[in-house]
């Protein structure tokens, strides 16, 4: 590769995990970023089960978009296609893992049925579609974009398990101070705009 | 028909989403930079919902407890390439504004939270009616959320100037961390609201804590 591709791909997960950050500039995954930040450990392993889905699925749909839906005109299908093929998709990553790698399945079955449902992996196979990337920049991108997520879930779940300890008032427990912390967090992260112009 | 009224007005005030019942977190926090986007993604929502609610009530005997999740999504999914359709055809520009949020209608938790806990199990009039009430209530809240955004951010409401000139606008109420924090805010009043009106009537105050209350976004172990 050359260095100038180097550098492309670089700043594109630089610019996807802080710049763009998928939960906290673009607003997707919301549910597991307020139900699944409780402890570092669940969102350690929702962070990594949502990586590993959205990387298959967005080479998956790239695939069906382009060589199936493209060439028969059938474009505006595309999200009761990509829908049903990541709920596909997910049933078989459950089912292989369990039967394959056991260990992975323990640590990463719990949040598989989840991820169906889950906005990021929809919204990026979507979203990769919209920007008319090529294969491998589309699969990298959903790669970045979904550590980035994996980044917000961990800061969060570090906060929140200190928090826990905070007397807080009564009407601000639970999700009105998730947002309200996900707000200052999502400043603090608008900072990095002025890094790749 | 006192049933039917009942199921309606729950959506209104008590089971308000996502203000009670924290469903749909993500477009909730992404279009409403205007009240004007507020009210359209809310529309679209009571489309969807309502027609969901009904054929789901409808096929509820049909469908195998095993595969449930997958046919509500496909119901659900049918409907949003309906109303993508739809939008593209009659209100392109508020189509465009609101970008992947409308094929991600189908992954709202509220479409596949109202069939599971609803639609799923009541008559087709029961659900019809508690999607249009969720809808509308949904809206209500959409549309609130967006015109204080705009109000602080911008000092406008429905694109009109109405702070006047001396108005200096909070710019962040219209980017990202004010989504955040106007919705945390006015969640958190909401709580306050029901442990006041709770304390009043000397009963237990419920808060909305906990996760988004669909049932497919928490773990379970």
């Amino acid at each position: 590769m050359e260095e100038s591709q180097v550098m492309h791909y670089f700043l594109m997960f630089i610019g996807a995990v802080f710049v763009n950050n998928i939960v906290l500039a673009q607003f997707l995954g919301q549910c597991p970023y307020i139900g699944c930040s409780k402890e570092k450990t669940v969102a350690i392993g929702m962070g990594a089960a949502v990586c590993f889905v959205c990387v298959l699925s967005t080479a998956l749909t790239w695939l069906v978009q382009k060589l199936m839906l493209d060439p028969l005109g059938l474009g505006y299908l595309q999200t009761i296609v990509f829908i049903l093929l990541i709920a596909a998709l997910v049933q078989f990553v459950e089912m292989f893992l369990k039967k394959i790698i056991p260990p992975l399945y323990k640590s990463l079955g719990i949040f598989l049925p989840l991820i169906t449902t889950n906005c990021c992996v929809l919204g990026l196979a979507i979203l990769v579609q919209r920007e008319e990337f090529g294969l491998g920049t589309a699969v990298f991108y959903s790669f970045s974009a979904s550590a980035g997520f994996m980044l917000a879930l961990i800061l969060m779940a570090g906060i929140r398990e200190r928090l826990a300890l905070c007397r807080t008032p009564r009407a601000l427990q639970g999700i009105p101070l998730g947002l309200i912390m996900a707000g200052l967090m999502s400043l603090c992260f608008m900072a990095f705009k002025g890094m790749i112009s | 028909m006192a049933s039917v009224w009942k199921e309606f007005s729950k959506g209104l005030w008590a089971e308000i989403p996502p203000f009670r019942v924290v469903l749909g977190l993500c477009p909730t926090l992404a279009v409403t930079k205007s009240a004007e986007n507020g009210i359209g993604m809310g529309l679209a929502v009571i489309f969807v919902l309502v027609l969901s609610n009904a054929l789901i009530s409808l096929v509820r005997k049909i469908i195998p407890k095993k595969v449930r999740i997958v046919c509500f999504i496909a119901i659900a999914a049918t409907l949003v390439v309906a109303i993508e359709l739809l939008m593209q055809a009659f209100t392109y520009p508020l189509y465009q504004q609101l970008g992947i949020f409308v094929p991600l209608i189908v992954v709202n938790c509220i479409i596949l939270g109202r069939a599971e806990a609803f639609a799923a199990k009541n008559p087709v009039h029961l659900a019809i009616a508690d999607g249009l009430g969720m809808g509308i209530g949904f809206t209500v809240a959409l549309t609130f959320l967006g015109s204080l955004r705009e109000l602080l951010g911008a000092g406008q409401l429905f694109g009109h100037a109405v702070m006047g000139g001396s108005f200096k606008p909070f710019t962040i109420m219209i980017e990202a961390p004010g989504a955040f924090i106007a919705l945390g805010c006015l969640l958190a009043l909401m709580n306050c609201i029901s442990i006041v009106s709770a304390r009043r009537a000397g009963k237990e105050p419920s808060v909305n804590a906990g996760g988004c209350g669909c049932g497919c976004c928490e773990v379970k172990q």
